[in-house]
């Protein structure tokens, strides 16, 4: 891969990593909110669907991990393993979509 | 020479013999005052093995050959004193890690210096830089201050044995040579600024340092090349924004 592409993967992964961070806190702080009190999954999901803002935060949750993940994914695997090249780099952008893939079809039972 | 005595201090020594494999030869090497590490190997090698390798040459900290492995620690031995390191009075010697080991405690330091030349670290002369004209570098500009910080390595290899990325990635270009890259790509004289950045920019380069930050603990000159390497990652970021990479 070429140094601009990399110095590209570098600031993408950065990039979500800032949008991620606010989220995991939001994430985190509604599930213990939540759960006070014995809540369960579906009193959960009767306040969550047709709530387009939870749509919104979590489809953004989803893309930013979907962009993330991968390119950590594909720097630990280079470091502690053998794999690398064309394959390995296939590999990551796979794994993406199916985080996106996932992440769409849960946001869309979530809402 | 100290003249020794039968009643002089001794304390044990274990020294790697041998290269890639090898063992731990144990010495009786005599105790004295202000006795740095090298004088430990080479009393070892005058006295009581002379076919122990080892490098050394100017023995005050400023030509970089004397750096070892001391009780698991990469240090100059010429400037490191045995009640510094001695860990209950025993000490253990062993060649740098992340070296290929040439024969006991003299590694091959071809591959850390083949290094400075893949980051692109010769100073390339700017075109504006002629006889007529002549840079005027202000000491305090923050360029000057950002090269200054680096300009002291000695290329005692201490960095890259420390440095646990160059054990996990052999490509990794490794502190040093991006502190040296660092230190161009501030210098007001240098007209090499992107082929400098492409070199350290690329998957071996700048962006893999994890910022453990060993490199600027075990420097003995005190230079921080993590602090170098994060300015890389900066410049190059922004280098790409603007379409200059």
């Amino acid at each position: 891969m070429s140094s601009r592409a990399e110095v590209w993967l570098f600031i993408a992964q950065r990039a979500s990593a800032l949008v991620l961070a606010p989220l995991v806190i939001v994430h985190l702080a509604t599930m213990i909110y939540a759960i006070q009190g014995g809540l369960s999954a579906e009193e959960i999901l009767a306040r969550t669907q047709g709530n387009e803002l939870w749509g919104a935060i979590y489809g953004l949750f989803v893309m930013a991990a979907a962009i993330h993940a991968p390119i950590g994914v594909r720097s630990i695997l280079k470091e502690m393993t053998p794999w690398c090249g064309r394959s390995l780099d296939l590999a990551a952008a796979l794994f993406g979509v199916l985080i996106i893939v996932l992440g769409i079809k849960a946001v869309g039972a979530l809402v | 020479m100290t003249t020794e005595t039968s009643s002089e201090k001794e304390f044990e020594v274990e020294i790697w013999r041998g290269r890639a494999s090898g063992e731990f030869i144990t010495y009786q090497v005599p105790r004295r005052e202000s006795q740095t590490i090298l004088d430990v190997v080479s009393y070892v090698q005058r006295r009581l093995d002379p076919t122990l390798s080892y490098r050394f040459a100017c023995r005050v900290g400023m030509c970089g050959s004397c750096a070892m492995t001391v009780n698991g620690v990469p240090r100059w031995t010429c400037r490191t004193h045995v009640d510094f390191v001695a860990n209950d009075g025993h000490i253990r010697i062993e060649p740098l890690r992340n070296l290929p080991v040439i024969r006991d405690l003299a590694v091959d330091m071809a591959p850390f210096f083949d290094k400075w030349q893949r980051a692109s670290g010769q100073f390339v002369p700017s075109d504006e830089d002629n006889r007529e004209t002549f840079a005027q570098v202000a000491p305090d500009s923050r360029e000057r201050q950002e090269a200054d910080a680096g300009i002291e390595c000695i290329g005692c290899a201490v960095c890259y044995s420390a440095c646990d990325v160059v054990a996990w990635n052999a490509d990794y270009l490794g502190p040093a040579a991006l502190n040296r890259v660092w230190t161009l790509v501030n210098d007001a004289r240098d007209g090499g600024r992107r082929k400098h950045l492409e070199a350290v920019a690329g998957d071996a380069g700048c962006h893999q340092c994890h910022s453990h930050q060993a490199c600027m603990t075990y420097c003995p000159k005190g230079i921080n090349p993590t602090a170098a390497i994060a300015g890389l990652k900066r410049e190059t970021v922004k280098s790409v924004l603007r379409g200059e990479l």
